[in-house]
Order: structure tokens, then sequence, then C-alpha cells
């Protein structure tokens, strides 16, 4: 459970401890770094599934779907957290960060039973993202619904 | 290859805002996630975020604000497509294949693993 209990200011407080000079240029550099190469990995992934004939929505979803796999078996290891330390944003933003806000709970609250525990915890972060994602685009939804009548 | 740079350089700072967001105000990842999403749903249904998308490919669609663009994008094409339905069928069926197997590999992962010692 790394991920939701306010680790942030855990890790601004380690980073403020080891790095008295500019931590906050140094965490977003690092943050850069690591973000923009999931994202080169990403591009990687999109461009041979297109090759392969998927659309690009489709290529899009299938390396999104193994992002969500890699980082399930990363947190299951222990690594992801780890990782996290170090990256910061550059693994919280992109999907990775989603799908560990889903799997870290899961596997922490199992203990909790398989209902209540691991299948309510799970949601405990993606939980609001879902919902107000949801929320936000159907009200563009509705927006858009009375924008066609003029 | 200037593809994959433009991944790299728009990913990449779509993260150091959020770096900046964290270590800069008291939000939690958690909330930034949810900010994130909301942006790029609003980004999304204006059609700013598909010109990001086009120029950046997974620069733009791996960072979470490609998911909150995934859901407003698909709910303006089925009010398009269906009218008054389209709101309330558009936004999740974006966002099914990612949540499912969120749901998935996160439950396989939650039997296979154990929580480990800090």
């Amino acid at each position: 459970m790394e991920f939701y209990k306010g680790d942030a200011e855990k890790y601004k407080r380690m980073v403020k401890n080891t790095e008295p000079k500019s931590p906050i240029l140094f965490d977003c550099i690092k943050a850069f770094i690591v973000g923009g190469g999931i994202c080169v990995v990403g591009q990687i992934l999109t461009n041979n599934f297109i090759k392969t004939g998927y659309s690009s929505d489709d290529s899009a979803l299938i390396t999104n779907i193994i992002f969500i796999l890699a980082t399930a078996i990363l947190t299951g290891l222990g690594l992801f957290s780890k990782i996290g330390r170090f990256s910061g944003a550059g693994t919280i933003v992109p999907i990775t960060g989603f799908a560990n806000s889903v799997v870290a709970p899961a596997i922490e609250f199992k203990k909790e039973g398989i209902v209540m525990g691991l299948g309510s915890k799970m949601f405990v972060v993606a939980g609001p993202v879902i919902v107000y994602g949801v929320l936000t685009s159907m009200a563009a939804g509705i927006i858009y619904y009375f924008w066609r009548f003029f | 290859m200037s593809e994959i740079l433009k991944a790299f350089w728009v990913g990449g700072f779509i993260c150091l805002i959020g770096q900046l967001l964290i270590d800069k105000t008291k939000l939690t990842s958690g909330r930034i996630l949810v900010l994130y999403v909301c942006i790029g749903a609003v980004l999304g249904s204006v059609g700013i975020y598909k010109i990001i998308a086009d120029y950046a490919g997974a620069g733009a669609t791996v960072p979470i604000i490609g998911f909150g663009h995934n859901l407003s994008k698909s709910v303006l094409k089925e009010v398009a497509d269906k009218g008054f339905t389209g709101i309330f069928t558009g936004s999740l069926k974006a966002a099914a294949g990612g949540i499912s197997a969120t749901i998935l590999f996160g439950f396989i992962a939650a039997l296979v693993f154990n929580p480990k010692e800090k």
C-alpha cells in the first residue's frame, strides 16, 4: 500500500533529507525521464500493433493492457514501490499509476477477505478516478447533446 | 524516430507537471490521478487533446489524461450516433478495456502475491 497513504508527503520528506540543494528540480527531471521513457516504450509497442493490423485505438488499448499487466507483476513482487520512490510522478501519471492504485490495495487487503477486503479496497483510488472521469465526460455529453439543437 | 522523441517529451512533460503538483501542493497521488482524468475529459471534449494525441501518440495515450480523453471522446461519439442514450452508454464504453484489464490482473495478482514487509 505504497501508493495511496500520503506517500507523496513521505517521499517529499525523504528527498528533503537526502537532497538539500534543489529537490524539486531533481524530482522533476526524474519524473520527466521515467515518464517519458514509459511513453517511448508505449509508442514502440503501439507502432508494432498498428503494423500487425490493429486500429490505432485498439493498439493503444493493447499497449495499456500490457502496461497494466506489467504493473500488476511488479507491484506483486514489491518492485513497483521501489521504482516509484525514485520516479515519483513518472510512474504515477502514466496508466501504470492507475494500475498500481488497484493492484497494491488488492494485495494488501486480501487478508480482510476476498469480497470486502480485496473486492472493495481495490477501488480505493481507482473508484474516485472512474467516478469523476465518468461524471466529467457525461457533462460533456449532455452539453454536446443540447448543443446539437442549435 | 521523431515519433518516439515526440512521445518522450510530451509524456515526460505531463509527468513533470504531475511531479510539480506533488512537490508544490498538498495533492496526494490519488488526487492527481482524479485531477488528470478530469482535465483529460475536458480537453478531450473541446477537441484540444485530439491535437495533442495526434502529435504525441503514446506520449498522450499512456498518461492517465489519455484515459479521460477516451471517456469524453466516446461519449461525444455515442451522442452523435445514438442521441440521448449516448450520454449514458458512451463514457464507460471507452474505459471498459482498461478497467476490465485492471480488475482481472489486480485480482490475479492479489491471489498470487502476498503483501511485502516494508
